[in-house]
């Protein structure tokens, strides 16, 4: 490959950051989508995936998408809950890849919680 | 773009692991990924020695920091289906504290690591070590850029002598200070070497830094290249570190490739490359001036200084020579610069030292701590005490060349003014760990064995002296010991240690004086009553069960091969010196020392 320079140094480290962010912690934001057996029956992988190809698609550095065990209100599966910084966190249920999809645009990415998908109280 | 894995699983790749089977542990792993199509989601990385060699094999995952331990590859059916695919962590694979019986699942909350300050070591265990992308994702190469572009030779030199770091190879020499001779030293041609020998029993520190992190310990002699305008390097590592020849191997071609190392470095037309030369593993290759004596083609034999290496070294070019940590130390200093290094540690020594715990310890690994934390937290907190309910003796500490420090100064902090006090070195960070049941007089036989054996030959003090105290600490073990031997060992140690030529001669009565030192009783109890207290020289053991100690338990009856024991519930043990073949299975298993 070509010789690098001190700018390529730094876009290998830009390119390589949601690595590093996902094994040091200093995520701005993460998402536990709640498998378990009746998660994963009712649909969870798909929103996982969902999620994972919007932090590709986006090429998100600083938010971490993550799997979780059961949350106990199988009538609300698929769940997820989304933890962003300095926020308190928010359950989602009943989720598809679209719903998920949205999620992750409108209060990952924009800061806004969707109220009709939410589950509880926000705690 | 690069690919996004919600999960990496961290698979321990050093030597230790691989040794306990975690190369299978991975390739089970890789085989239950795919069977639930995971392998598009989850990342494994093979690492180097995450440090907890006692746990191993041991694999981390994230984002969690989930530690699991001692993992076989049959445990993986179940961990993938429980915690990667369900989410659950599982427990019976995570690490449960001794001391209060709890599990403790992430990494970060065991003592072993909590306690600890990573610094030479910061990437082990969180890198994939083949992958020069890995390192520049954790400021890899960014202080060789600032070295570079931003600052003069001067500058680079001023930076690592106001640090305060210290050579880690043993000596503890001023880095700076030999950088800036060799800086001062008229030349065209001269050489940086780096010192991967690591010839101490039970040391594995370097072999580890050169395992989990290669491109540190590169980057950290391009820099120290730049400050003594050297365009030719070496480093020199034992053949019987196949894993660390292979990933420095990979680490070079792969910086090769990025501009890093060759001709006009990070467009800032400096030119630097690096060879590694394979030794063949003889301690005194260690030594600086036999290391470049056998770098040159030659047997490797010390030399008289001066003169020094760094006027006249490897072809009898200014050279400078450094070990594996010391040039993992480098890069962060240029980068945080002197302040940020020196504020950890103590007066005369700073920064953090990386040990190798070994010995009588529950947590075997390797650990870094800053200077200046004491023997006990190392031991007791981080180390997690001492196995089997016996009671610490004392710690050996710099190998062959340092010395034994008692149970009594325990709360000694480890530095090198104060190591050096108690007669023992800081050395390159063996730590041998000593119960009651070793007796020293065999630990300081052990050393000198290895020193005398290890000896070139060059220099009759240590060819003929080392032999002639082996040959007295051999009678003394043996029960042929006789009054006044201790004081020829003294004689003959203050000679060795005045007349040698190198380093392996002036150090190698250290284990002898030291002990001599902490344990006289010992050895006199072995001369005048022959006998040792520590149940542990064969001449000088009975084999008789001390019928007021022994409790009945009849441990030691399964444990002798010779079926020499005779005991019946209830009675105290007899064993049958006809019979017996000495071979102290039953010392070892009583729990009691009951066995005289
Ligand atoms: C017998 C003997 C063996 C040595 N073995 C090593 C060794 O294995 N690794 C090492 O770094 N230094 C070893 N040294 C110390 C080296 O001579 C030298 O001081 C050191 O590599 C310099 O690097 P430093 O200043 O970074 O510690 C040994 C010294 C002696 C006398």
């Amino acid at each position: 490959m070509a010789k690098i320079t001190f700018e390529d140094l730094k876009k290998i480290k830009e390119q390589y950051r949601a690595s590093t962010t996902l094994r040091e912690g200093g995520a701005r934001a993460k998402v536990s989508v709640h498998m378990g057996t009746c998660g994963i029956a009712s649909g969870a992988r798909p929103v996982l995936k969902a999620l994972v190809r919007e932090v590709e698609d986006r090429d998100i550095k600083d938010v971490i998408v993550t799997i979780a065990g059961c949350a106990g209100q199988c009538t609300q599966e698929p769940m997820a809950t989304v933890e962003i910084k300095g926020e308190p966190p928010v359950v989602y249920g009943k989720l598809n890849e679209a719903k998920a999809k949205e999620i992750f645009a409108q209060h990952i990415v924009g800061g806004t919680v969707l109220e009709q998908y939410t589950v509880e109280e926000r705690a | 773009m690069v690919k996004f894995f919600r999960t990496h699983v961290l698979v321990c790749a050093g030597t230790g692991c691989v040794a306990s089977k975690s190369i299978a542990v991975k390739k089970a792993l890789e085989v239950e990924l795919a069977k639930h199509h995971l392998e598009d989601e989850v990342q494994i990385v093979a690492t180097g020695c995450n440090g907890f060699c006692a746990a191993g094999p041991v694999m981390v995952v994230y984002p969690e920091g989930i530690f699991y331990q001692k993992l076989k590859p049959e445990d993986m059916p179940l961990l993938v289906e429980e915690h990667l695919l369900n989410g659950r962590p599982v427990e019976t694979f995570m690490y449960k504290d001794p001391l209060k019986k709890q599990i403790v699942p992430k990494m970060h909350d065991i003592a072993f690591f909590g306690l600890q300050e990573l610094r030479a070591l910061r990437n082990k265990g969180i890198i994939d070590a083949e992958k020069i992308e890995d390192y520049i994702a954790r400021d890899g190469y960014f202080a060789l850029a600032k070295a570079l572009n931003e600052m003069t030779p001067e500058q680079i030199t001023g930076e690592i002598k106001e640090s305060g770091l210290r050579g880690r190879g043993g000596a503890g020499f001023s880095t700076g200070l030999k950088w800036e001779f060799a800086a001062q030293a008229n030349s065209t041609i001269k050489y940086v070497l780096c010192n991967g020998d690591e010839g101490d029993p039970g040391a594995f520190m370097d072999r580890s830094i050169l395992e989990a992190d290669p491109h540190v310990v590169l980057e950290g002699m391009i820099i120290a290249a730049k400050a003594i305008a050297a365009h030719q390097g070496y480093i020199y590592v034992r053949a019987e570190y196949p894993l660390a020849v292979n990933r420095l191997k990979i680490a070079i071609a792969k910086a090769r490739d990025f501009g890093l190392l060759g001709k006009n470095i990070l467009d800032s037309g400096f030119d630097f490359d690096v060879e590694i030369y394979q030794g063949a593993g003889a301690f005194v290759c260690g030594e600086e001036t036999a290391l470049m004596t056998s770098l040159e083609g030659k047997r490797g034999m010390p030399r008289p200084r001066p003169p020094f290496p760094a006027h006249k070294g490897l072809w009898k070019k200014p050279t400078i020579l450094n070990n594996v940590e010391t040039y993992a130390n480098v890069p962060p200093i240029i980068l945080n610069g002197a302040r940020w290094f020196n504020s950890l540690g103590t007066e005369g020594s700073k920064g953090t030292k990386v040990f190798a715990l070994t010995g009588a310890v529950n947590n075997i690994g390797l650990v870094e701590v800053p200077m200046g934390t004491t023997l006990k937290t190392i031991i007791c907190d981080i180390g997690g005490g001492i196995p089997n309910r016996r009671k610490l003796k004392a710690v050996q500490m710099g190998g062959p060349s340092g010395g034994c420090i008692p149970e009594s100064l325990i709360d000694t902090p480890v530095d090198y003014e104060s190591i050096t006090k108690t007669g023992a070195i800081m050395g390159s960070g063996g730590m041998v760990v000593i119960d009651e049941t070793t007796c020293m007089v065999n630990i300081a036989k052990f050393f000198l064995e290895f020193t005398q054996d290890e000896s070139c030959g060059k220099c009759a003090p240590c060819r003929i002296g080392t032999k002639v105290m082996l040959d007295i600490l051999k009678d003394i073990c043996e029960g042929k010991g006789k009054e006044g031997d201790v004081e020829t060992l003294e004689d003959l140690s203050v000679t060795i240690k005045s007349a040698s030529l190198c380093g392996l001669g002036q150090t190698a009565p250290n284990p002898v004086l030291t002990t001599i030192r902490y344990f006289r009783d010992e050895y006199d109890a072995h001369i005048k009553e022959k006998i040792c207290p520590a149940h542990s020289c064969v001449e000088l053991i009975k084999f008789v069960v001390n019928g007021e100690v022994c409790k009945k338990c009849g441990k030691c009856v399964k444990a002798c091969p010779a079926s020499a024991i005779a005991w019946e519930k209830g009675q105290t043990a007899c064993i049958d010196r006809d019979t017996c073949v000495k071979c102290k299975s039953c010392i070892t298993t009583c729990p009691f020392r009951a066995i005289e």
